[in-house]
Parts: structure tokens; C-alpha cells; sequence
């Protein structure tokens, strides 16, 4: 889009702030739909909104009294999409403990193992952190908030849960479980990832009561065994962290045994196991730009991996490695990657919907363009999956977001042309110091 | 610019390969070597034994050749013979055997460089074995050289190869106020780190701003402040300021008689005594034989530092990660110094808090500038074009068009220059390497692939040929291999 269509729109959208009346009454015209549900990719369709609720999706749809229409001239509106696992809202400066809340060390100097699975992420989530826009205005609407492990803690990291990124306080969807395996939590399990699996069988034992509560054995508090034995029997979404296939191979099999509904996260070598992963319908998020052997457990990380989980019909979605929370914005990337490497379009788009909507349970709330949906959508510049798309327009139940953060807050401040000290212009501080374009 | 060597294209064209590619390497020596015997301060003992690989000529044909001057050629010819850059234009005649290239909807460009990697030096499996990227033992440390530590065997060197890196500089990382010399590399499998030591480059030095040495030493003796890192700094360069002058020579001639070798102010008798491998390595700083490369991320930090490289007389080749590099993008283009930056990483630390995916395009912005994507990650360097694909789209939202003609510099011209080697690669011009990767299409796209990587006219990766696909050692007999022929690894 050029600039001068990007001021039209921006103009319309002010102008329907300024209205306030009928707010969430919408109609996006001549938009490239890619719904991201059952009706596919609709060109030249339009969405109707009304209370913020997607009523209609179709051509030549009319606008209701009231409604602010919004011409798309053609470009991709899709739903938002997903952040993927982070701690946004739960952290402002990774590298400041003060500032991060994302996981649970109770353990004497941080060496001692406490299982606490009832901690919950969810409870020191800041809607207001400044990490909120700055992935909103890029199309992410919504995240899972994810329990980290850490010394202290152990392979349990805690409960997590989906938080749309609209500023509501309170998570949507029911609690996720978080564990980590393999070699980056073996610290956490006496050095040996054998153990992890020791560890998980007699937290089942305390759950099913075969360790009693004063056992000296004893792990859990009550609160941490109400908590885990939500998630057995076929019960919560349990999120684990695990790349190596053996690993994998051993989780399998301990779900089955458990009936605990699985996710794998990370997963460089999940491609090895795709049949047996798709059979058992086990989502994974994947990061599709992990291809070196970051260590031994990843020996086998390829570019492939999205495109042959999903060519044997795994759910495939996204989770970064690294700072995936001030970086939200970059899982577009990842899957547009995994598209270059031969994982279908419509599936990259779907890993940024409707897989990671269904395999988290908030499908009803997010990552469609359907009648009876929430109205969160984005208009795009180009193929939302493009480094060189951006987003031109996010709505949250059907109300135009502001599209600032506080980085536009300082673009803009350093995008002026400064007036000279000697010309009486003021530092750039000043609301009115910088004025000159 | 203009052309290094101007007409090498004419004066290669009538003789054999071989003798094409000796006159190649000679010309490379003179320009390596420069004039004057080197100072001893940046002596090698360690010296390059790089070999080009030799190849037949090749013309690449019919494609949309960003030449990392500036320029655009639609429906352009490409023509590599000796190791060189023998022509770009339109209608080519390919010579005597050359292999030709159908470049029909695709791009070629300069082969990417990066000025700001680990490789090697951190490299994957990030095993403690493999950490060898910091000598954390003093804050400086400017006696170590990072190519000591670089592993050739690095899977990372092969994946950035894939994606279009032909040259990169891998530095010191970023504990110590002054943490070592940085080497510069072609992008070249090799047994050993001099097989892949890019002729002629000067080394680099890396020093370090904010917060982490203050980290790493603040319980270790210090510094555990800014101002005591700028302490640091001035301490260290006044010594190697007063061993400058002990190996300067007291009586210099004005003039150099025709009697007198050349390297007569270098001679024992005016050296200062014993040598100090620390002292080496800043005294080559300030005389302007090594480039200094500033980890640096706030924009009064920045300042501080072009201060201190004025009170003691070295200049800054670039400010490395800047994420507040916007917030004094007139004053780098003025005084020359490049910004080498992140797309759009930000909030990891404090200092990294204020930044804009902007920031590339706004210190691209004024007349004289240079920006730079950098990687510093073994992930990042192989996509540097995506990287870039980013800052263009992120610019364009805010009003600022940028073609991408310009936007190549970010990862070809521009890191050259920074790193002392454009006038030997870093763009297409006819004499230079012909270092040159043919993209399947526009490479400012995340769908864009490096079909083709050409390293001094060698086709080092080709997509589409698993026999130009190099594999670490590392990687073999790893069961990276299926029972289906899938492999996981680097490809």
C-alpha cells in the first residue's frame, strides 16, 4: 500500500474513533478474506461486524446504519494471529529479574528441586506492559503465556494460559501444564534425563494416592496434587519441551499410559516421529529457523521439519527459541520460512490460527473469520506470511486498535527533523521541540 | 564507485585461466599488501594460506543484478572468469567455455557479508567446550585474537554459506571493555582457520560499552560502572599510547632516501623493548591497521566513545548493535562511522530497551551514511536478506521508500567497507572477487533462496546439487540420515 492509501485508511479509522457511536459495527469491503476456517480464501469478499461479533462473510454484503466501512482494495485481511509461547505481560526487560515473572525458583539457593505445578503464570500478567502493542499493531492479537522451569523449580514449570493482547487483565481458555525434558532440564533432575521420568511417575503416584501425603517422598502439596491430577485422564493441556526423538519416543509412550493430552514444543527431531505423533494427534509447536545442532538433543534440526510433521498429518504450529516475547512479531517469519521449505501457505497460515486455537481449546475465541467469531482481524499491506508485509489495521472486537507502541512513540520522535538550538528549537523531549518535517 | 582495477576485464579476457588467475592473485597481493612494509604491530605469523578453488568462466544471464553500488540492471549479464568480476552489463559474450546461466526472474547480487559473527568461536553444538568467544579473565584482553578460537568444523559455516554469506568477520564476544583482535574469513569449508582467512583483510578490534562488562566484572575487580569502563578504555590506551611512541622511531627522516630500505623506521633499533601483545594490538588500532569494531548499544554511549577515539587519536570503523543508533544518525554519517545493527531486536536488556525497527533506515537516512545488518547469531547470518526485507518494510510504513538497490548495501558494500575489504568484494564490479549468490527471486522476500553462491568464481553452494553442498565433519555419521533419505542438519 502506498502511503498516501495508508493515510486514508488511518484518516477512516480516526474518524470512526472519533464517531464512537456503534463501534464495534464494522463493514471491511473488497478484502482478499483468508479465513482461516472452513470457507478458505475468499478475493473480493467483505466481513460484516456487528457488536464487535463477525455476522457475515461474503461478497457484496451491506452496511448496517451506522457502521464504519472500510475499503480493503483487495489486500489479505486474515484473523489476528497467534504470538506464540511467551511472556508478554510477564516480563519488560528479560535480562532484569526484577521485571520478569515467568517462572518459579522456591528451592533453598536455588539448588533444591520444588514441584510446584499449581503455580500460575497467568496471576502476574500486566496487561499494560509495553511489550502489548508493540506485537499488537504487527497482527498478533493473542499468546499462551508460558511457566518457565528454572533452578529452584524443577522440569514442572507451572500453568500458563491464552491472554488476548486487548488489555483485558484476565486469560481466556483453560490452564496449560508446562514440562521440560531432555538436556536442557537434566539440571533439574540430578544431572541424568532418566530421571525425569522417575520424577513424573511418582508425581502420578502421589496424584493416584500410592505415596501418601506425609510420605517423606513426597513431592506435591495438596493444591500442586489437585493440580496435576487435572491434567491426567485425558484432562488439561500439557505443553512440554522436549527436541531429541528418543525423548519424544519415552513421552509418547508415558501418554498413552496416562492419558495426558500432549503438546511438544521446540521439537527439532519431531519429524523422525511424524506418523506416530500424528496418530496419537499430538500438536507441535515448532521453530522451522532452528536447522543447526544447537546441541546434542538437536542433532537432527532441519528447515523441514514444519513441511514432513505436516505431510503426515501433524497439527504443526510456531514457538521461537530465544527472546520469543519482545519478538513476537517475528513468528510471521518463522512460518513464511517454513513455507519456503515446503510446508503448504495455507498450513503456515493455520499455524498461526486455527492449529494453535484448537490444540489450546480457545478455537470458539480465536484464529477464525467465521459468523459467531470475535471480531479480531488484520488488514495487511501484502502476504501476511512476507517479511515485507506489514500490518495496516488491527481491529479487537471489531474496534480499531490505535496502531502505536511506544516504539512509534520514538520513531516518531527521532523521525522529525530537529530545529537547531541556535534557531530556538527545544531537544527533541519537548512535545513541541521537533515540529518541523 | 569506480572500478578497482580498471581494466582487468580486457587485460584477462585473451589469456588461459591459469594465467588469468595468477595475475588475479598478484593483483590481490598488491592490494592486500598495500605499498609500505606493515607495521610490526600487525605483523602475521599466522598468515592466510587461503586458496581460491579454480574454476572455468561463468556467465550468469539475463537476470536482475543488484551490483551493491547503488545500481539496478534489469535483464543483466554477470561474467566471471579467474576468480574476478570480468564484466556486468547487458549482452555479454560468454567466452571460450564459459558455463552459462540461466538467470531468467531471478536476482544475483555481491555475495553477502557480515560483519558481526561467532562462528567458530561459539559454535554449534553451543557445548562449555565450545565457548570460546570470551576470554573473561581481564576486561582487557586486547593481546588475544579471536581466530585462535575459531572451530573450522562449525556446522554454522555451511548453513550461512547456504544462505548467501561469502565473507564474515568473526569477533571477540562482548565481556571485556577491549576483547581481542576480530578476524575476517571467506566463507570457504576448511580444515583450518587460515584456509579461510580472507587475504589481506585487517584484522578488527572489539571493544565493548554498558552493561556487559560492568556485568561480568562488577564482582571480579572492576569496572561495575559505565564510568568505570570508560576509565578502563582511557587507562588502556594511555599505555598504548606511550608504546606507540617507545616504537616510533625518534629521528624519522622527513625524507626517505633512496638509499634507505623500506623498512627502515621499523628497524630494532627503534623498537621499544619488549613486546606486549595487548599494547600490539591497540598501538595497531591507533595507527589505523586495525578497525575498530564497538559493541555499543545507547546513543550517549556512542557519543562517549567517538570522544574517546578522538582523545586518542583512532578512528571507529562501526558501532555494533546501536539500537539507539537512530537517536544520533547525523553525527555517525559525519564523522564516517558505520552503524552495523539488528533489524529489530530490542527489550533483551536495559540498554536494548529503546529499540525501533526503524533504526537501520533512519541511519541509512542522511547523505554519506552506512548502515549495516548484522547477524551475531548463528541463526540471523542466514538471512541476512530477510533481516533487511524487514527494515524496508518497517521504513516504508513510515514514509521512507526504500529500493532495494540501496537496501543491498546493508549486507554487501556497506560491511565491506567497514571491515577494510571493498576494494577487493562487497560489490559487482569488474576486477573485484567474484563473490556472487544468484537468488530465485526477489532475495528481499521470505521466500527468496540462494540457488547458487559463487566464492572467487567457484560454485561453492548450489541448491539444486547436493554435490555442492558442503557438510561439516561434525555432522557425518550423526544418524542425521533416515531410513527415507531425509536428513536433518544444515540443509
Amino acid at each position: 500500500m502506498n502511503r498516501l492509501a495508508m493515510k486514508a485508511l488511518a484518516a477512516a479509522t480516526l474518524s470512526l474513533l472519533a464517531l464512537g457511536a456503534n463501534a464495534q459495527d464494522l463493514l471491511i469491503r473488497n478484502a482478499k478474506v483468508h479465513t482461516a476456517g472452513a470457507q478458505g480464501t475468499l478475493e473480493n469478499a467483505d466481513v460484516l461486524v456487528t457488536g464487535g461479533v463477525v455476522r457475515q462473510v461474503g461478497p457484496g454484503l451491506s452496511a448496517p446504519a451506522g457502521a464504519q466501512t472500510v475499503d480493503a482494495q483487495g489486500r489479505p485481511l486474515t484473523p489476528t494471529l497467534f504470538g506464540g509461547i511467551t511472556e508478554i505481560g510477564l516480563e519488560e526487560v528479560s535480562g532484569e529479574r526484577s521485571t520478569v515473572d515467568a517462572s518459579l525458583g522456591l528451592g533453598a539457593e536455588t539448588k533444591q528441586m520444588t514441584v510446584r505445578p499449581e503455580f500460575d503464570v497467568t496471576l502476574a500478567y500486566n496487561p499494560a506492559s509495553v511489550l502489548v502493542p508493540v506485537a499488537r499493531v504487527e497482527g498478533i492479537g493473542w499468546t499462551l503465556l508460558g511457566a518457565n522451569t528454572t533452578s529452584g523449580g524443577s522440569i514442572i514449570g507451572g500453568q500458563g494460559a491464552v491472554v488476548r493482547l486487548d488489555g483485558d487483565p484476565d486469560p481466556i481458555g483453560a490452564k496449560v501444564l508446562f514440562v521440560d525434558l531432555g538436556s536442557g532440564a537434566a539440571g533439574l533432575s540430578g544431572n541424568s534425563r532418566a530421571a525425569q521420568w522417575m520424577i513424573l511417575d511418582q508425581l502420578i503416584d502421589e496424584v493416584r494416592g500410592r505415596i501418601g501425603p506425609d510420605a517423606n517422598a513426597a513431592l506435591l502439596t495438596p493444591a500442586g496434587r489437585r493440580t496435576l491430577a487435572s491434567y491426567l485422564d485425558g484432562g488439561g493441556r500439557v505443553v512440554v519441551g522436549v527436541h531429541r526423538a528418543a525423548d519424544i519416543r519415552q513421552l509418547l509412550r508415558w501418554s498413552k499410559r496416562h492419558d495426558v493430552r500432549i503438546a511438544i514444543a521446540g521439537g527439532a527431531e519431531a519429524w523422525k516421529l511424524a506418523p506416530e505423533l500424528a496418530a496419537a494427534r499430538v500438536p507441535v509447536f515448532v521453530n522451522p529457523l532452528g536447522n543447526l545442532p544447537a546441541n546434542f538433543d538437536q542433532v537432527g534440526a532441519t528447515m523441514e521439519n514444519a513441511a514432513r510433521l505436516h505431510a503426515a498429518g501433524v497439527p504443526v504450529s510456531f514457538a521461537q527459541s530465544g527472546d520469543g516475547s519482545h519478538n513476537a512479531r517475528k513468528i510471521r517469519q518463522l512460518a513464511g520460512n517454513a513455507v519456503a521449505a515446503g510446508l503448504p501457505w495455507e498450513q503456515g497460515l493455520a499455524g498461526l490460527t486455527t492449529v494453535p486455537a484448537q490444540a489450546l481449546g480457545v478455537g470458539d475465541e480465536a484464529g477464525r473469520i467465521a459468523p459467531g467469531q470475535r471480531a479480531d482481524l488484520v488488514l495487511w499491506s501484502g502476504d501476511p506470511l512476507e517479511v515485507s508485509a506489514v500490518a495496516l489495521q488491527v481491529w479487537m472486537d471489531g474496534r480499531a486498535i490505535p496502531m502505536r507502541s511506544r516504539q512509534t512513540e520514538l520513531r516518531d520522535r527521532y523521525l522529525r527533523t530537529k530545529v537547531p538550538a541556535e534557531r530556538g528549537g527545544l531537544p527533541r523531549a519537548y512535545p513541541s521541540g521537533d515540529t518541523a518535517r | 564507485m569506480a572500478p578497482h582495477f580498471p581494466g582487468i576485464h580486457t587485460m584477462l579476457r585473451p589469456h588461459s585461466a591459469a594465467l588469468a588467475t595468477a595475475l588475479a592473485a598478484a593483483l590481490a597481493c598488491t592490494a592486500a599488501g598495500a605499498s609500505e612494509a606493515p607495521s610490526r604491530f600487525v605483523a602475521d605469523p599466522y598468515p592466510s594460506t587461503y586458496q581460491a578453488i579454480a574454476a572455468g568462466p561463468v556467465l550468469l544471464t539475463n537476470a536482475t543484478v543488484l551490483t551493491g553500488t547503488g545500481e539496478r540492471l534489469d535483464g543483466a549479464d554477470v561474467l566471471m572468469e579467474g576468480g574476478r568480476i570480468a564484466a556486468v552489463g547487458r549482452g555479454l559474450q560468454a567466452p571460450a567455455g564459459a558455463t552459462r546461466v540461466d538467470g531468467t526472474g531471478k536476482w544475483v547480487t555481491p555475495g553477502l557479508i557480515d560483519v558481526h559473527s561467532h562462528l567458530g568461536v561459539y559454535a554449534s553444538p553451543g557445548m562449555h567446550a565450545h565457548s570460546d568467544g570470551n576470554e573473561a579473565t581481564a576486561p582487557v584482553t586486547a593481546a588475544v585474537w579471536a581466530e585462535h578460537s575459531v572451530w573450522p568444523q562449525d556446522p554454522g559455516f555451511a548453513a550461512a554459506l547456504a544462505g548467501g554469506v561469502t565473507s564474515l568477520q568473526i569477533l571477540p564476544g562482548s565481556a571485556n571493555l577491549v576483547g581481542g583482535r576480530g578476524v575476517t574469513l571467506k566463507n570457504v569449508p576448511a580444515a583450518t582457520y587460515q584456509g579461510m582467512k580472507f587475504p589481506g583483510a585487517p584484522w578488527g578490534l572489539k571493544m565493548a560499552c554498558g552493561e556487559n562488562p560492568k556485568r561480568v566484572y562488577g564482582q571480579k575487580g572492576g569496572p561495575s560502572t559505565r564510568m568505570g569502563n570508560v576509565a578502563g578504555y582511557r587507562a588502556a590506551f594511555i599505555d598504548a599510547a606511550e608504546y606507540l611512541d617507545k616504537n616510533t622511531p625518534k629521528s624519522t627522516p622527513r625524507k626517505r632516501r633512496w638509499w634507505q630500505g623500506e623498512d627502515a623506521a621499523d628497524s630494532d633499533a627503534d623498537t621499544g623493548g619488549k613486546r606486549d601483545l595487548k599494547l600490539d594490538t591497540l598501538a595497531g588500532a591507533i595507527n589505523g591497521d586495525i578497525l575498530v569494531h564497538i559493541h555499543c548499544y545507547r546513543a550517549d554511549e556512542m557519543a562517549t566513545m567517538l570522544d574517546l577515539a578522538d582523545e586518542f587519536g583512532f578512528k571507529v570503523a562501526a558501532f555494533h548493535h546501536g539500537v539507539e543508533a537512530y537517536k544520533l544518525a547525523d553525527r555517525l554519517a559525519e564523522v564516517g562511522v558505520c552503524g552495523a545493527l539488528w533489524a529489530d531486536w530490542w527489550g533483551f536488556k536495559m540498554e536494548a530497551f529503546d529499540g525501533i525497527q526503524e533504526n537501520i533506515a533512519l541511519v541509512d537516512r542522511p547523505d554519506g551514511s552506512c548502515a549495516i545488518v548484522h547477524s551475531d547469531s548463528d541463526e540471523g547470518i542466514q538471512r541476512l536478506n530477510q533481516e533487511a526485507a524487514k527494515v524496508m518494510a518497517s521504513a516504508g510504513r513510515a514514509g521512507m521508500q526504500i529500493a532495494p538497490e540501496r537496501a543491498i548495501r546493508w549486507v554487501t558494500a556497506n560491511p565491506a567497507r567497514s571491515m577494510g575489504i571493498l576494494d577487493e568484494t562487497g560489490t559487482l564490479e569488474a576486477g573485484k572477487m567474484a563473490d556472487v549468490v544468484l537468488w530465485n527471486g526477489n532475495p528481499f522476500s521470505v521466500y527468496a533462496q540462494a540457488e547458487q553462491v559463487y566464492v572467487d568464481g567457484a560454485r561453492l553452494y548450489d541448491r539444486n546439487d547436493r554435490s555442492r553442498q558442503p557438510v561439516s565433519d561434525f555432522m557425518l555419521g550423526q544418524g542425521a540420515t533416515d531410513a527415507a533419505g531425509m536428513s536433518g542438519g544444515v540443509r
